[in-house]
């Protein structure tokens, strides 16, 4: 494309086609991508920057405040580390194994995807509570699962499965078995081929699922409101405490918690970006 | 010889018992979080016999609540359709300045968690606001009614359609438009008759996808309904009130409702990727 006269055309917004209607397409999508995204969301910008600095810290340092934030970011934390723990496992199996029922079990992976995080919440909270089918049996060995930072962890590994799946799995299906081959041909056992060859070429779209999990865990509100128990300075989740400070019309306070969560959403996004960028130059495919 | 075939295991595999292992372990994880949860919406809504499961439904709230879900969606997934497919057309069609950046302002609604994505909007016309006090005396309500449940939803399910079709239509790239505007089409004709055939199963997927959230969001549109009964409350937020009254059947009952429709969505999603998997492949790469 370097012929002179590519080099000499001047700096342009589009290359040109012979394919019509860019203008009314680019138009309208940015119209309304500002009007129903942008607008909005400069919105709380703005109303957020109306505060003063130091009020802005005394409703972030208030306790309840550091201890919703710290009940999300910790519970978020534990349950994205709990789902690549085991959506490696289940991605496995899908993956490498044959088995009756194996498309069924590759399809109800997207479950959280599809139900109503209201519903599920429900249903969790009906199967972990103290007299839920799973929270009795839990009863026996002394393991409190709902109305509890754990409640709150059990809905956040049910919301951010999916996303731990189906990142690594399309990765793992392209894994070339001459790598194994030639692992195994060069003396390795099994268990060194997995951990040593296999899994750090996977590493670039675990983390990248982790990521996924962990930004959509710290959002998450419909899930876990039912089985948190929801006691402040306990349970509380940050969403839940926005909500709690609309209710009673402190806007301050739920704008200032919200930019906050806002801010970490886009370092998360950011973070996830430069993970793919990373894996692209190391591995040669993003993640 | 047998003896030593028979022993003989591909180095490329596990033991067995690490295999049965793995995935016992899977299929225990995936029931305890998946399976069980899913089970017990219907358990608990048929608990006291399908007389009670089908009183849920004689409440006129609840009718009311249905009926203004799919109203919601109806509205909400048209919107977001168009856009889609415009959105995926510029983006996919044409090389400009700012694609990528456009391109991650669109699945920005994704990462905003559901209770902000409702906040923006009750900052924006709510009596606090600068527009708050101007459309109050206009008479126009947009809080705590249906056209602000409907922007909180079309805010959440705004990337599913255009997400999915802008890497399908960028694999598809524009030979066939220009072969088609080249034997005389029209543009309109080209989308039409050319490119809507290419992208068909693709726009379903996302389509699907789209209406499935739009009518379970929860968080969002909880923040901006204020749940008033028979008005401005969706079968989430339904569940959600009946749940607290300890109504449970009937909580249930609704969320059983929502279940079922998760349940068509996996069935057809699964289908569409199993028959039409080529034509979709290339949203699914992410």
């Amino acid at each position: 494309m370097t012929t002179p006269a590519a080099v000499s055309v001047r700096w342009r917004l589009r290359q040109p086609s012979v394919i019509p209607g860019f203008g009314l397409t680019l138009g309208f999508s940015l119209a309304y991508l500002t009007l129903i995204i942008l607008i909005p969301l400069a919105g709380l910008v703005w109303r957020s920057a109306s505060l003063s600095g130091a009020e802005f810290l005394a409703i972030l340092t208030d306790a309840r405040t550091l201890h919703a934030l710290k009940v999300s970011f910790g519970t978020a934390f534990a349950a994205a580390l709990i789902n690549v723990v085991f959506s490696v496992v289940v991605a496995w199996v899908i993956v490498r194994y044959r088995f009756p029922g194996r498309r069924i079990v590759d399809a109800i992976v997207d479950l959280p995807f599809a139900l109503p995080t209201a519903v599920a919440g429900i249903a969790l909270a009906a199967l972990y509570a103290p007299n839920g089918w799973i929270g009795r049996l839990l009863g026996f060995v002394g393991i409190k699962a709902a109305f509890n930072p754990t409640g709150i962890v059990i809905a956040l590994v049910f919301i951010g499965l999916p996303f731990v799946v189906r990142t690594v799995q399309p990765v793992m299906e392209e894994i070339d078995r001459e790598v194994e081959e030639a692992a195994a041909t060069l003396g390795a056992n099994r268990f060194q081929t997995v951990f040593r060859v296999l899994l750090p070429g996977l590493a670039p779209a675990i983390l990248t699922g982790f990521a996924l999990a962990f930004a959509r865990g710290v959002g998450e509100y419909g899930s876990v409101i039912f089985i948190a128990g929801n006691i402040p300075y306990v349970s509380e989740i940050a969403p839940l405490l926005i909500v709690v400070r609309l209710e009673e019309f402190n806007y301050a306070a739920a704008t200032a918690i919200a930019s906050i969560m806002l801010a970490l959403a886009f370092v998360m996004l950011l973070v996830i970006n430069l993970i793919q960028a990373w894996s692209r130059r190391r591995y040669g495919h993003g993640a | 010889m047998a003896h030593e075939i028979r022993r003989f295991r591909s180095p490329t595999t596990e033991a067995p018992l690490a295999r049965y292992g793995l995935m016992a372990l899977a299929f225990l994880f995936l029931a305890l979080f998946l399976i069980l949860p899913l089970a017990a919406v219907f358990i608990e809504a048929f608990r006291k016999g399908v007389g009670e499961f089908l009183a849920a439904f004689g409440d006129p709230d609840t009718l009311a609540a249905i009926r203004l879900t799919l109203l919601v969606a109806v509205i909400a997934v048209p919107l977001n359709l168009v856009f889609g497919v415009a959105a995926a057309w510029a983006i996919a069609k044409f090389e400009f300045k700012g694609k990528a950046f456009l391109t991650t302002l669109i699945d920005l609604p994704f990462s905003v968690s559901p209770v902000i994505s409702g906040l923006v909007y009750v900052l924006l016309f709510g009596s606090a606001s600068m527009l708050g006090p101007w459309l109050k005396s206009h008479g126009i309500e947009i809080l705590f009614a249906v056209p602000g449940i409907v922007l909180a939803t079309i805010f959440v399910t705004f990337p599913f359609v255009a997400r999915e079709l802008i890497p399908l239509m960028q694999d598809q790239g524009t030979g066939d438009e220009e072969a088609a505007l080249s034997l005389g089409a029209s543009g309109w004709q080209t989308f039409r008759y050319v490119t809507l055939p290419n992208i068909r199963w693709g726009l379903l997927y996302g389509v699907l996808l789209c209406n499935a959230r739009a009518m379970g969001e929860f968080g969002a549109v909880s923040v901006v309904s204020g749940r008033i009964r028979g008005l401005t409350n969706t079968m989430p937020l339904h569940v959600e009130i009946l749940y607290n009254e300890y109504n449970f059947v009937a909580a249930f009952a609704v969320a059983s409702l929502l279940a079922g429709l998760a349940l068509v969505t996996l069935v057809v999603k699964t289908l569409l990727e199993l028959r039409y998997g080529a034509e979709i492949a290339a949203g699914r790469k992410h």
